[in-house]
């Protein structure tokens, strides 16, 4: 049977603001909201499809973080099998790098055919993920990827390439592969389905050991960037504001 | 009445009648005439594959599969137009087809504009997708503070349930401002949840996310039973009949009523502080959930005959025989689902209704109004001045600073 | 470690993509003393043309049929073999499809520390990231060995790295690209049926302000000549004259182009919360008030019609240019 993990993580949500902490230097956790990374649900949904059309053991494994077990049992409503939080993770975002030493260990015990996790998360400083897990597992690594189908020891996935080619890619199985989107939306599952997950499914807590925060690159400072409450207004007449218009799409570069 | 989805290893149709017969009048279902009064009556019974009416008929052939490959009955606006003349007294909208709309959401039927605001709803405790640190940030633009109660620490007389559309959508919060602006200036000692409420879920349960609503109703409970109040009060409709009819049904009974009873009772005390008004003619729309549902006719009218200047006319359809807005069972998240089925909207509809009657004004009674019928508005031929009021307004206005 | 300054060159189907350009200026900006060179990674088949028009002072050019067009695993084991030989005190990578398939595994792979998200380099020599979706920015320092850097395009502008003195080129020989273990077996041209709203870059948006159905030929002609594709708010889809696939809001798609230009739309709620995650909102409205001004970040308080014609000649005059 063909077994795949996928990761899947939090994020600080951006419909509420975001704050920085007193140090200057990180988000301030009191007021992060979480949200599972959309890129990583993609993930979730894509390993569920190739689950139900060719038959899958799947495998959701989340850092712990507030709402992760909500976020797990919604999983398994859609279909996974087994469930992993990771404890032990600590305040501090530990590097990426770090962090794909500690799930590469659980990895390479549940010895998967395919790895799945969301191509990038947008709280991501240190690196991606996926890729570094790829290194470690010593596994080929495609990222951006929207529609997969599985051959014998090789998977066959779409790739986007800039200008919005897609590209078919062979890729020699194991892999990780970087989640763009999934080839159908992510389902909704009911919540009273989600509930009967919360008194039947179990989640398996592994400790994450040591994880480093520090990734030898030196923040100096976190900050908001400045924003208008409004539109600048371009004044003067029509062939004035065009003039203005066209420089502002020549330096956006999108002229 | 939380009624568990349809087990796998016994065909659809039996299962499903199972569940029906096991609502309070549920039974009644079979004494079905198939007179199709329902149907007939049903805004949208013309883009249906599953009328009520056929649905029964169909759960008699034993061949109801086939509703669920059809997305008909996302068409439902859970306007109670079928309840309401149905003969045999059988709870269509209640029974029927929330139980359908439940059946259709766990096969995984979700039309996607629904389903962002089912996980909104979850996620934010909203169905707009907005921040719940916000839900109260409407308020900002009040030259007094309304207390929050948790932070407030002490009993309030009125526990104000401002819900979602009234709290977050620009229009519906004009609304909430003047419904505010009253309570001030009638020396009501009122105060709202704050972040700390969520959305009412009567909507969502009537979408057929029964557990969603469950899930809410749960945590507004909570948050409740903490405070000391005398009474709820609601501007929204829906969450009026949640805290009326479906909360006590999962143990939480807390005393409400909609503002309009509760205005009513203090017209001695408004009255003296109308001013002079211009003269206009009000059309007023029964929102569903306060006139078919809850039988509430006589209270937004008699508050719209005690303002100056405003003469109440009816439009074609009124009081039992209303139009639904369109918004309900989930249809402020249908939009774009039922303009593509119908080419309609019941809100345009309406809008003909009120032109026809030579209205200078609609005036509603829910946050859910306001913006669909101005919206309507727009598009109508005849409708450029119709202007689209919540009775709250007409009487802040009338009353003036 | 030297203090050069090196970035991967990207290039597809033989044009050299625009981040590579920005790479070039942001590495100019790194290089801070004098005698620190730029220097061009390029790998390809018979592509060491592409290099010409770059602001590098060398290219490395390593020339192989595998790597006529990018795959990850080939790009990665050429860097690994490059890096044997050279030890550069950071290397830039596109935070784009490409530069992000590879530079993270590398990182990994030599233990490299990596910075995501690079938009700017600072007078200091800082790195100047942008993350959260643009919420948040951070401003680092590389770290004290080689540090691996994604640059996102924004920051300069592709003119800012492009020169016409052609590079010295040195050569590198290809590592063993036998049994690689990723493909690119084809690419698929995008199918001609209807654009998909939610992946364009740019989007010309109408509103009810368009009038009649003939007009949309004016926002048809502006989308074609800025590269992109015409979305409306629900009264035009209402009115039949777009289908609802190009329907943006709460019942339509949600965007997230770089550039949103609405003609003739008010901002109402159900429309604007599914446009907030443009980079860039531009709005012409006739109506100073309109909501949609709030959330824009220019606008244009003018009659579209008045507008439209000068702005199609001189964009046209622009693209001449
Ligand atoms: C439940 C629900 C769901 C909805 N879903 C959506 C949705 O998904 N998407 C959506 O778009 N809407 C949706 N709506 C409708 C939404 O509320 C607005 O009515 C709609 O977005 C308005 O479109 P508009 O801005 O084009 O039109 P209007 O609001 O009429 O604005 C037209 C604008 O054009 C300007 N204008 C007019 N003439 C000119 C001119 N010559 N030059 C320059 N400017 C001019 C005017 O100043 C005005 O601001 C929904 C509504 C509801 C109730
Ligand atoms: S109105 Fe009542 S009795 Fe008549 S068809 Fe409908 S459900 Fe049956
Ligand atoms: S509740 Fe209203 S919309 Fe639903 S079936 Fe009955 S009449 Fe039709």
């Amino acid at each position: 049977m063909t077994e795949i993990v996928v990761i899947a993580r939090l994020v600080p949500d951006l419909v509420e603001e975001l704050e920085i902490a007193t140090s200057g230097t990180a988000l301030d956790l009191a007021w992060l909201r979480l949200i599972i990374n959309e890129f990583d649900n993609h993930a979730i949904e894509q390993a569920i499809i190739l689950k139900e059309r060719s038959g899958a053991t799947v495998t959701i494994i989340s850092p712990e973080a507030e709402g992760v077990e909500d976020m797990l049992f919604t999983t398994a409503a859609k279909g996974a099998d087994k469930l992993i939080k990771l404890t032990g993770v600590g305040e501090e975002k530990p590097t990426n790098l770090s962090m794909a030493q500690t799930l590469a260990e659980i990895i390479k015990e549940i010895n998967p055919d395919l790895v799945l996790t969301g191509v990038q998360a947008h709280d991501d400083f240190t690196g991606d993920l996926a890729p570094q897990l790829a290194d470690l597992l010593d596994m080929p690594y495609v990222g951006y990827i929207s529609g997969i189908s599985l051959g014998d020891g090789k998977a066959t996935a779409y790739k986007e390439y800039p200008g919005g080619i897609l590209a078919e890619m062979e890729i020699a199985l194991p892999a990780v592969l970087g989640i763009q989107s999934s080839e159908e939306p992510p389902r909704y599952v009911a919540i009273s389905k989600v509930r009967q997950m919360m008194n039947t499914a179990s989640i398996e807590d592994r400790d994450a050991g040591v994880l480093e925060t520090d990734s030898g690159v030196v923040i100096d400072r976190m900050y908001l960037p400045e924003v208008a409450d409004r539109a600048e207004m371009l004044e003067g007449d029509e062939e004035e504001v065009a003039s203005k218009l066209i420089a502002i799409l020549q330096d956006l570069g999108l002229l | 009445m939380a009624v568990n989805g349809i087990q796998q290893s016994l065909p659809f149709t039996a299962q499903f009648k199972e569940s029906l017969l096991k609502i309070p009048e549920g039974e009644n279902i079979q004494a079905c005439l198939q007179c199709a009064c329902c149907s007939g009556v049903c805004p949208f019974g013309f883009a249906m594959d599953f009328p009520p009416g056929r649905m029964i008929a169909w759960m008699r052939a034993g061949i109801l599969d086939e509703m669920l490959k059809s997305d008909s009955v996302w068409m439902c606006v859970s306007c109670y137009a079928c309840t309401e003349v149905c003969p045999k007294d059988i709870p269509i909208t209640l029974a029927l087809m929330t139980r359908a709309k439940e059946e259709a959401l766990l096969a995984g039927n979700v039309p996607a504009e629904l389903q962002s605001a089912l996980e909104f709803s979850q996620q934010y405790g909203n169905p707009l997708g907005e921040s719940s640190r916000k839900r109260a940030a409407w308020s900002e633009e009040l030259d007094f503070e309304i207390p929050i109660i948790r932070k407030a620490k002490r009993p309030v007389d009125i526990l104000w349930f401002v819900g979602d559309y009234a709290s977050y959508h620009p229009r519906s919060k004009n609304v909430t401002i003047a419904f505010a602006t009253l309570l001030n200036k009638l020396g009501i000692d009122f105060g709202i949840l704050g972040p700390d409420e969520f959305s009412d879920g009567d909507s969502q349960r009537l979408a057929g996310e029964r557990g969603l609503f469950e899930m809410l109703a749960e945590k507004n409970a909570k948050v409740i039973s903490r405070c000391e109040f005398t009474e709820i009060i609601t501007t929204d409709p829906h969450a009026y009949n949640a805290f009326k009819n479906e909360y006590p049904q999962l143990g939480f009974d807390f005393p409400v009523r909609h503002y309009t009873e509760f205005l009513v009772e203090h017209l001695d005390e408004i009255t003296p502080l109308f001013k002079e008004n211009g003269k206009a003619k009000v059309a007023y729309h029964d929102p569903c959930y306060l006139g078919r549902v809850n039988k509430i006719y006589d209270a937004p009218r008699q508050l719209i005959e005690a303002i100056p200047g405003l003469e109440l006319i009816e439009m074609a359809h009124n009081k039992s025989t209303s139009l639904c807005c369109g918004g309900g069972g989930g249809g402020m998240w249908l939009d774009g689902f039922r303009w593509e089925k119908s080419e309609s909207r019941l809100s345009e509809w309406r809008v003909k209704e009120a032109v026809a009657v030579n209205a200078d004004i609609l005036a509603v009674a829910c946050p859910y109004e306001p913006p669909r019928f101005e919206d309507a508005a727009k598009a109508i031929t005849g409708a450029e001045k119709l202007q689209v009021k919540d009775v709250v307004e007409l009487i802040v206005d009338a009353i003036g600073n | 470690m030297t203090q050069d300054i090196f970035l991967l060159i990207e290039h597809i189907q033989g044009q050299v993509s625009d981040i590579s350009y920005i790479m070039a200026a942001a590495a100019r900006e790194l290089a801070q003393n004098e005698g620190d060179s730029v220097i061009g990674i390029l790998f390809g088949s018979g592509a060491e043309g592409l290099k010409d028009s770059l602001a590098v002072d060398k290219v490395i050019y390593c020339d192989h049929p595998t790597l006529s067009e990018f795959t990850s695993d080939a790009y990665k084991r050429t860097l690994i073999s490059l890096l044997e030989d050279y030890s550069p005190r950071a290397i830039l990578f596109g935070n784009t499809t490409l530069g992000a398939d590879v530079s993270s595994s590398l990182a990994a792979h030599l233990k490299f520390p990596i910075i995501n998200s690079c938009l700017k380099i600072s007078d200091s020599g800082g790195i100047i990231s942008q993350i959260c979706g643009g919420k948040i920015m951070v401003d680092s320092q590389l770290a004290d060995k080689t540090t691996l850097i994604t640059v996102n395009p924004g920051g300069y502008k592709p003119e800012e790295g492009q020169s016409s003195s052609s590079p010295e080129t040195i050569t590198f020989s290809p590592p063993d690209l036998e049994n690689l273990k990723v493909q690119l077996t084809q690419y698929i041209e995008p199918e001609a049926g209807d654009v998909d709203i939610s992946q364009e870059k740019i989007l010309i948006a109408i509103g009810r302000g368009i009038q009649t159905e003939d007009n949309i030929e004016l926002a048809d002609e502006l989308a074609e000549l800025l590269g992109g594709a015409v979305c409306a708010s629900r009264p035009v889809i209402d009115q039949g004259w777009l289908s609802t696939s190009r329907l943006v809001g709460r019942s339509g798609k949600k965007v997230k182009p770089d550039l949103y230009l609405c003609l003739g739309i008010s901002g109402a709620t159900e429309h604007i919360e599914a446009i907030t995650d443009s980079k860039t909102i531009i709005a012409v409205n006739s109506d100073p008030d309109a909501p949609i001004f709030d959330i824009a970040q220019y606008g244009i308080e003018v009659d579209l019609f008045d507008f439209i014609d000068p702005l199609l000649e001189q964009i046209e005059n622009a693209k001449n240019d």
